[in-house]
């Protein structure tokens, strides 16, 4: 999120759009009531159900899952052709007065430089036009054909109101009403939030989804104010934190990235990553990205990472591919490729697309071992239960090493919210039986693989033997210890950067935040983000001090939000070009003559000069972007591609399936289905009930919702004869699960380029293990495709049929 | 400002047997004092059906509800239970007006009427009784579990076991309104849906409520507060106020039933003869039918009651 989840009290209106905030997050909902009740604000839904949230919104348009690209690009063109743009902002704190590169075009749904057989991008001349100065060039008149202005409007020019509700299913009357509730928000004091979810990530193209919201939501002046932003509402307890740290394949903590193979010393890796400024006295921050990074190797390797052996840089793994995501993981697993796997605290017999993929991969293992609190189905991937894990036990060799840990209740730490909070909790119980915490667990394992590397030798052991292990108690590192590390260390004393006769932190003390960070190995910092968490002042995340003296909702002294305690991304933008806040009603921070004061941390250098230091400092621009050059793999503007399996034809560009750069790997090309075989459109999601397949071992949550069903319309009901808690078979290309159908009028057909697509809902929450009736997850049914970027399954929307069954008989 | 979800402190904390105002069966002696009445009220406009209260319900009074199956709704148990004192009912109403779809999700469970119906049809001394507050309990020691509760009742309440043989229904969390807490499902509930404290601070509540309802096109917005039982301490917040009935047979127009009115308008001798004769019948049943056994049935049913089967 780019705000906190209490500063949508300060909304006006909000869009809940790829996301269900309802019901997959109702406590930080209760900020959405707030602002309804207490502003007046409103809420717009947009989703092929009527959900929970819903339920409680002032305006409802369904939409065909996996077409949001389409109805949003709709709505810039309204906003373009109604003239309802927030100009000072958009022409100030966007690109939308540069000049793109001669060479860049769109055509029938590809832009330049597209290699089929690769199915990847040449995105060389996705670019702007810079001067010999090294700046990008710029027409405030926007009247330049070369303009991302000029182009973005060619671009949007196609997705007319007719359109969209071709695509989308979306009548147009609703359509239109929805773009004139968002257009009013470009008024510099009125603020929209958007809140989403999963909805929105789990296509082929997810990431351009959000992209084509933070689109309007730029042009209509919406990001970095109060009650405004981007707001991703993450999907797991912690997730957020995931990232934040790195755990993912090509990241390390920070949104640092893994070099690659390609990067061979350290000079390479840092040259593409140190953004020079493109415009004149502009901030560009990942300048420092060189200080983030030697800290971070100096966490990881202390005095073994010095200058000479270039802070270590040859420890680190070069990636041979973008990521070893677990998409391709499990494809390695079933080519025979890897043979063990460790499975910490996930669960991927039920989270992963098309399960008799991953039942076949696991089977393929020598060993697995699994982490968690609870008896998961892929612990037990290999035992069979009848119909609902139909596996032929003694034909499985994997070995399964069951290691139960702690649950979050039983251990001390931080989580990270969606809003960037990282709070502090304590162990309210001591766990059962032996369940030992992560952490104790990681370093035995660490430790036995040391003393081997020791003991042995290898091929190279030295990343292994010469990690900083520096815990009173090297068995089981505490948390404490691991929060200050993180935060990180003056590793030499550390004076102000402008009077250098004043200790800002002696050799050996917590680092003040990152802002004190060096490139000369005298700084650790475990992931410069999270620095300030534990500083000298103690642990910030543990604060609970809930005054909110400007009454913004930004309660500066509960917990510790990173960036350096700062609540709203962007909040410069916040204000004018003098410095002033869009809104005097709705202040976070304003410029008072020479510097930067208010209710929230500055986004900006403290003294730094409105109107010159443009607010979007992590761009080298300063600016936010229309159009992203060359970050996203699949185009620097959206476009509407269809999923992958899809119920009608792309009617804009009908030879392209799905997004012609998403991740698909040969082997599965043959278990997508279309929809001659498979008419219906599916789509898969989390009921309020529930949290993921945790709550089922929990027996009151499975009381209040026990039994897996899947929602069709009464419509789709009466053609295929189906009965309100009658059962039902559905089946894709993948596999089939039974069910009992839940017949809704929260679900309706759409009409789609002239025909009923009937949408088939089904909710996620049953396996075979824990307290609540046996039954499947969609995760039988969907497909292997990959978002193009961040590889993000394609979850919600699948092709399947269905017809009346059965009851499955009791086992 | 933003309301926390349960208001901090009690209106009148501490209560106890002599504030009572009504007992079935028997009189009580007029309280010396008189505490301020309380009032839970539901907010159907805020409510999300997230089921929290329930959760919350069940954790506090630690009920065991059966693990039931899907029944073509997301109303689950199937129904209120003598373990399951509150429950969300789900209708999809088709505003005949506008066309559209509404989604009316209402929070099922006593009422706490001011005249409460299953305490005038009780014929067991002491067994449902009213605080001065306005709470409605049930005294489980002296319920001898007839059911007549159940027939008094309008709105359909109480559930008699089959385990025990006692009525069981919301409670308003009397034990954690007499140490100055609000009732659980309040507690839990995340959107402040529910809010607890006296009567007059939630009619003000609702009033405003109200208001931005009608604002937002909901001009039938209202209180749920019906006058047939002398209002109620817990009410509803409905967006269509003039047809309760859409909200799951919420009824329109509460009354207790002629049957019990007659039966308490008879008058003492005929009620106490009747208690005599149920007396007669029970001393008659045991000598005729032989005392009761413990079935293979109860046991598993006490078992359950007891976590063991867990």
């Amino acid at each position: 999120m780019t705000q906190p989840w209490t500063d949508i009290k300060n909304t006006d209106l909000a869009i809940v759009m790829g996301g269900n905030a309802a019901e997959a997050h109702p406590c930080g909902f209760k900020w959405l009531v707030e602002a309804k009740a207490h502003r007046g604000a409103k809420l717009i839904v947009v989703d092929p159900r009527y959900t929970r949230t819903a339920a409680v919104s002032d305006y409802y348009a369904p939409i065909r899952q996996g077409t949001d690209i389409a109805f949003l690009l709709g709505v810039i063109r309204y906003c373009i052709a109604n003239d309802k743009i927030q100009w000072e902002y958009a022409k100030n704190y966007t690109n939308i007065s540069y000049l793109v590169k001669d060479g860049f075009s769109y055509k029938d749904g590809l832009f330049t430089g597209y290699d089929e057989m690769k199915r990847d991008y040449d995105r060389s001349s996705w670019d702007y036009q810079l001067g010999a100065d090294g700046f990008v060039q710029s027409d405030m008149t926007l009247q330049h054909p070369r303009t991302v202005w000029q182009l973005l409007k060619d671009h949007v020019e196609q997705y007319t109101p007719e359109l969209v509700e071709r695509i989308c299913g979306t009548p147009k009357d609703k359509y239109l009403h929805i773009c004139e509730m968002i257009a009013a928000t470009s008024a510099p004091d009125k603020a929209m939030t958007s809140m989403y979810a999963l909805g929105w990530t789990q296509h082929s193209k997810g990431a351009q989804n959000i992209r084509t919201m933070a689109m309007l939501q730029l042009l209509l002046g919406n990001i970095g104010i109060a009650g405004g932003g981007m707001n991703a509402l993450r999907g797991h307890s912690n997730i957020q934190g995931l990232t934040d740290l790195g755990l993912m394949s090509n990241l390390i903590p920070g949104y640092l990235s893994i070099p690659t193979e390609k990067e061979k010393a350290i000079g390479d890796y840092l040259a593409t990553r140190q953004f020079k400024p493109l415009r004149a006295d502009q901030t560009s921050y990942w300048r420092n990205y060189d200080k983030f990074f030697v800290s971070f190797q100096k966490s990881m390797w202390g005095d073994h990472a010095t200058k000479d052996n270039d802070w270590g840089y040859d420890y680190l793994p070069k990636l041979d591919v973008p990521a070893y995501d677990i998409l391709r993981m499990m494809e390695m697993m079933n080519e025979g490729k890897v043979n063990g796997y460790f499975c910490q605290g996930f669960n991927p017999i039920l989270s992963i697309p098309n399960r008799a993929k991953t039942t076949a991969a696991l089977s393929k293992l020598k060993y697995l071992v699994t982490m968690d609190p609870l008896d998961t189905e892929t612990s037990n991937f290999w035992r069979n239960f009848g119909i609902y894990n139909d596996v032929k036990s003694a034909d499985i060799k994997t070995q399964v090493f069951q290691l139960p840990t702690t649950c979050f209740a039983e251990e001390e730490g931080s989580l990270a919210n969606s809003g960037r909070w990282l709070q502090w909790h304590w162990a309210g119980g001591s766990a059962p039986g032996d369940c030992k915490h992560d952490t104790w667990i990681m370093a035995q394992i660490f430790l036995r693989v040391k003393k081997l590397y020791q003991a042995e030798g290898g091929a190279y052991p030295d990343p292994i033997v010469n990690l900083t292990w520096n815990y009173a108690d090297a068995e089981e590192p505490t948390p404490e210890e691991l929060a200050k590390e993180v935060n990180g260390y003056a590793l030499a004393d550390q004076f102000d950067a402008k009077d250098p006769t004043k200790l800002v932190a002696g050799k050996g003390k917590l680092l003040v935040n990152f802002s004190q960070l060096k490139n000369d190995g005298s700084t650790s910092s475990g992931c410069w983000i999270y620095s300030g968490q534990w500083n000298e002042n103690g642990n910030n995340m543990a604060r609970r001090d809930n005054a909110d003296p400007g009454n913004m909702g930004t309660f500066l002294n509960w917990t510790f939000a990173w960036p350096v305690n700062r609540r709203v991304l962007y909040n410069a933008a916040s204000c004018d070009m003098q410095g002033k806040p869009w809104d005097p009603s709705r202040k976070l921070i304003e410029w008072n003559g020479s510097k930067w004061v208010g209710n929230d941390v500055p986004d900006i250098a403290p003294d730094a000069q409105p109107g010159k230091v443009q607010p979007f400092i992590l761009n080298q621009e300063g600016t936010a972007r229309l159009f992203t050059r060359a970050l996203l793999r699949d185009g620097p503007f959206p476009v509407h591609y269809e999923p992958f399996e899809s119920p009608v034809k792309n009617v804009i560009n009908p030879a392209i399936r799905g997004n012609p750069v998403a991740r698909i790997f040969q082997a599965d090309v043959a278990s997508f289905g279309d929809a001659s075989e498979f008419p219906y459109a599916a789509t898969s999601y989390r009921l309020t009930e529930h949290f993921h397949y945790w709550t089922k071992h929990n027996r009151v949550n499975s009381v209040l919702q026990p039994e897996f069903f899947v929602e069709i319309s009464h419509e789709l009901a009466a053609e295929k004869s189906i009965q309100n808690n009658g059962w039902v078979r559905v089946w894709s290309k993948r596999g089939e699960v039974k069910a009992k159908a839940y017949v809704t009028k929260r679900i309706q057909p759409l009409i789609c380029d002239g025909k009923a697509v009937h949408v088939v809902g089904i909710p996620l929450h049953w396996g075979f293990m824990g307290a609540a009736v046996k039954g499947w997850g969609p995760n039988s049914l969907t497909p292997v495709v990959g978002d193009a970027n961040s590889d993000t399954p394609e979850f919600k929307a699948f092709l399947v049929n269905i017809e009346p069954t059965t009851p499955p008989a009791v086992s | 400002m933003f309301m926390p979800n349960v208001p901090v402190g009690q209106p009148v904390p501490g209560f106890s047997e002599k504030d009572l105002i009504k007992r079935s069966a028997s009189s009580v002696p007029e309280p010396a004092r008189r505490l301020t009445e309380v009032a839970k009220l539901i907010d159907i406009s805020k409510c999300i059906g997230c089921k929290a209260c329930q959760s919350a319900c069940i954790e506090w009074n630690d009920t065991h509800p059966e693990m039931e199956s899907f029944q073509g709704t997301y109303m689950n148990p199937h129904d209120l239970t003598p373990n399951m004192f509150t429950l969300m009912r789900f209708n999809e109403w088709t505003n005949p007006e506008t066309d559209k779809l509404e989604w009316l999700i209402r929070k099922d469970g006593c009422m706490h009427c001011s005249d409460p119906g299953c305490l005038k049809a009780c014929p067991a001394p002491g067994a449902i009784v009213q605080y001065s507050n306005g709470i409605v309990d049930f005294v489980h020691d002296n319920c001898i579990g007839c059911g007549y509760c159940v027939k008094g009742c309008p709105f359909n309440i109480p559930r008699i076991s089959q385990t025990d043989h006692k009525a069981y229904k919301c409670t308003l969390c009397s034990d954690r309104v007499a140490v100055g807490q609000g009732p659980a499902c309040a507690k839990a509930c995340p959107t402040h849906a529910i809010s607890f404290g006296t009567k007059d601070e939630m009619k003000a509540e609702a009033a405003d409520r109200v208001k931005d309802l009608n604002s937002r096109g909901y001009k039938n917005a209202g209180l749920y507060d019906p006058p047939g039982v002398g209002g109620t301490h817990v009410m509803y917040v409905l967006q269509h106020a003039d047809k309760p009935h859409i909200y799951n047979d919420l009824p329109d127009d509460p009354k207790i039933s002629s049957l019990v009115q007659a039966w308490k308008g008879a008058g003492k001798f005929a009620g106490l003869a009747l208690i005599g004769f149920a007396a007669v019948a029970s001393a008659a049943h045991a000598v005729f039918a032989g005392q009761n056994k413990v079935t293979k049935h109860d046991e598993e049913e006490g078992e359950a009651l007891t976590g063991k089967d867990a």
